[in-house]
């Protein structure tokens, strides 16, 4: 694989009409910077998506030529891609940071959680708990989240350090006022602070920025063939992990992932892209949002808020 | 590709929502299952046309009371630029959202409903768009539909306006006025034959023409404040101890003469690095990592500032505050004031006058400042601090004030 930040992979596009508005990522880094000032144990959360990849990349840059001050926490649902997982594995060693990873399997095995059943069912809403007993484990701080403003509208009003409470949940009445540049991350025990460098990003924002910084991304972002099943107008990857009807029959098609979430809650689309340059087209003349193709939103027209409020980052 | 901020504000029902909303729509910048998920949403509320305000009203308590109750911020962008809005209530209990929302602003705008013309809010809002000194302000006449397009009426208005505005408005700050239909999407991006006497461009038009590097932070003096020491003490870099930090304002270049705050310890700036990049000059609001020739002891919460160009040291501060919390402020209190990064202990000696965002009358020595309220207090810190008067340089003259106890944010204040 090539390596992270390869010049090689900038499209000549991309250096000779550079678009990617150079003050977010300047933004960006002053907040990595005043997490590893303001905090004693921060981490990054990582999920193997563009997001939080892009996250890694504004740490790396934070703190050359220093390593990243902090670990990259993973938590596996045990229903990843397994692209995202190895994406993962190759990505810590090439940046040389230190990884640590919960399974919601163990929060299963010692009945915290209980596995959902039916047709509908994903370990997306159980991560929760696994991450929320992380930060305990490891007395987190900070979590530095890959979430933006754009993504949804409970998310627009999320602050870029967002204080949480003992049991990880947000209150939205309660958010500290954020003036100029100025972050407050001063907290009382038990209380955490989730941080949200690329809040003011659109998904438009993160492809411009991984184009022009030559970011490699696991292969499922891209076109490419595997067995899928249709389930309400969508598109799914068929793996052991879905609950299927018996009408739902897998067939072979071309797709790639727009969010890289677990393979229970991403539906596929379909698509020829294969390059950065094709994607970005896709985008622009898109017909769905990228949350749209991401069932747990779907449940209620509050559903994200609802999950914030119980600790979901 | 750069990037415009800005703030909206308007009272509760003067279509802010809506205006966003077609905004948003008549740039193309909302997917068609959003689009699926508006028209059923306005179908359910039993209305005929598309509710664009539902496209921002997020929280589930604003869909409830079909009111915003807090800073959203919502994106779109133009082929040449971005725009960052940050929406703000207009409910009077919310100034502390205001003054937040807008404090990143460089236009605002705000909304007047043609029918009622200028209203307490009005004034309220240019007041604090003024307080924080944002360059450009620009009132969006809305509903003239309903007002049949009356060219009488908005320039009533408008003159209404410019008698209030004449006594907050800074010298520098511009105020255009905007006839439009949010509901109709009459002058929102295109000019409409509806209003053929308005020799204007349209709403979108006056944002794109708006030149943000005019007013930018790289004019005023140079300031450095440093969050963050890199020192890799890896083999390679063994030495290495480079200072990260943003810009504040100003520009520095390499071989630059700096002092160091508080110590005062002079050096040379010997290179200016982001990321793998060598750069000779680091300008307003870029992220950098800057080297010293000389070896000086610099630690977070320290400024590199140009030698020449030192701020004044201040033990005792003067400044106009704008309260944010439930409880209020009283003399003798003991907060923790963040100016920039850098942070000390304060204790108010004063609360020397209250102002009348209404009237502007000033009621001398109150007893309290409450919830967004704003007046002028002395303050004493316990470390000096090193500012630049508000005015002056609004990115060196602000600070916040923090509860010792709860740890929330309480207050903001503009150096005098």
């Amino acid at each position: 694989m090539s390596s992270f930040g390869d010049k090689s992979l900038i499209p000549a596009s991309a250096l000779e009409n550079p678009i990617f508005p150079r003050e977010l990522e300047d933004e960006a880094i002053y907040i990595m910077r005043e997490v590893a000032a303001q905090f004693e144990r921060p981490a990054i959360l990582f999920s193997g998506g563009k997001d939080s990849i892009t996250l890694v990349r504004l740490a790396q840059k934070a703190f050359y030529p220093g390593k990243i001050p902090f670990p990259l926490v993973h938590v596996d649902t045990g229903h990843n891609f397994p692209e995202t997982i190895a994406y993962r594995d190759w990505l810590v060693k090439e940046v040389g940071a230190e990884l640590i990873v919960r399974y919601v399997q163990d929060s299963i095995n010692q009945g915290k959680v209980q596995e959902e059943t039916g047709k509908y069912a994903s370990r997306n809403a159980l991560q929760t708990v696994t991450l929320l007993d992380a930060i305990e484990e490891f007395k987190f701080d900070a979590c530095i989240g890959g979430a933006r403003r754009d993504e949804e509208k409970a998310r627009a009003k999320e602050r870029i350090f967002s204080v949480r409470d003992d049991f990880g949940q947000w209150d939205a009445k309660r958010q500290r006022p954020e003036l100029f540049d100025m972050l407050n991350g001063r907290i009382s025990v038990g209380e955490n602070v989730r941080v949200f460098p690329i809040s003011n990003w659109t998904e438009l924002d993160v492809w411009n920025y991984i184009k022009e910084e030559g970011i490699p991304l696991p292969s499922i972002y891209f076109s490419h063939q595997r067995p899928v099943f249709e389930r309400d107008g969508m598109l799914w990857a068929d793996s052991e992990f879905i609950n299927k009807d018996t009408d739902e029959i897998p067939y072979e098609a071309t797709v790639r992932f727009r969010t890289v979430g677990d393979m229970t809650c991403t539906a596929a689309v379909l698509s020829e892209a294969t390059e950065l340059d094709d994607i970005i087209g896709e985008i622009l003349s898109a017909e769905i949002s990228e949350r749209g193709a991401r069932m747990d939103d779907k449940r209620s027209e509050a559903a994200m808020e609802k999950r914030k409020q119980q600790g979901y980052f | 590709m750069d990037i415009l901020r800005i703030a909206t504000a308007g009272s509760v029902d003067d279509g802010k929502s809506t205006l966003i909303g077609r905004l948003l729509y008549e740039t193309q910048s909302i997917t068609r299952d959003k689009l699926e998920a508006l028209e059923a949403a306005s179908k359910r509320k039993g209305l005929d046309f598309l509710d664009l305000s539902l496209l921002t009203d997020g929280l589930i308590a604003e869909r409830e009371q079909g009111i915003t109750i807090d800073v959203a911020h919502i994106y779109f962008s133009t082929p040449t630029r971005k725009y960052i809005i940050a929406d703000t209530p207009g409910h009077f209990e919310y100034t502390r959202n205001m003054v937040t929302g807008a404090s990143n602003a460089k236009v605002s705008l705000i909304l007047v409903d043609a029918r009622h013309g200028v209203v307490e809010q009005t004034f309220r809002h240019f007041f604090i768009s003024s307080m924080l000194r944002i360059p450009k302000v620009i009132v969006c006449v809305n509903k003239m539909d309903l007002v049949g397009y009356s060219e009488e009426r908005f320039q009533q208005i408008k003159q209404e306006f410019q008698d209030i505005a004449a006594k907050v408005q800074f010298s520098g700050q511009e105020i255009e006025f905007v006839p439009i239909s949010s509901l109709y999407g009459v002058n929102i991006t295109k000019k409409s034959d509806e209003i053929s006497w308005y020799l204007g461009v349209s709403l979108l038009e006056t944002l794109e023409k708006f030149d943000d590097q005019v007013k930018t932070d790289s004019s005023h003096a140079a300031r450095f404040p440093v969050q963050y020491v890199v020192r890799p003490k890896t083999e390679e870099y063994h030495d290495y101890r480079g200072y990260a930090g943003r810009v504040a304002s100003g520009t520095f270049s390499v071989g630059d003469e700096i002092v160091v705050l508080p110590t005062g310890q002079r050096s040379k700036i010997s290179s200016i690095e982001k990321f793998d990049q060598s750069l000779q000059h680091a300008h307003a609001r870029e992220s950098v990592v800057i080297s010293l020739e000389t070896d000086v002891d610099v630690s977070r919460g320290n400024m590199l500032v140009k030698a020449g160009e030192e701020p004044t040291q201040l033990r005792e501060i003067s400044a106009q505050v704008c309260w944010l919390d439930y409880q209020a402020l009283t003399p003798g209190k003991t907060l923790l004031l963040q100016h920039g990064i850098n942070d000390t202990k304060a204790k108010v000696l004063a609360l020397e006058e209250l102002i009348n965002v209404q009237t502007l009358e000033k009621s001398e020595n109150p007893a309290q400042l409450k919830l967004n309220e704003i007046g002028g207090i002395r303050l004493k810190v316990a470390k000096p601090i090193f500012a630049d008067t508000y005015q002056e340089n609004p990115s060196n003259g602000a600070f916040i004030l923090i509860d010792e106890f709860s740890h929330a944010t309480v207050g903001v204040g503009f150096m005098n």
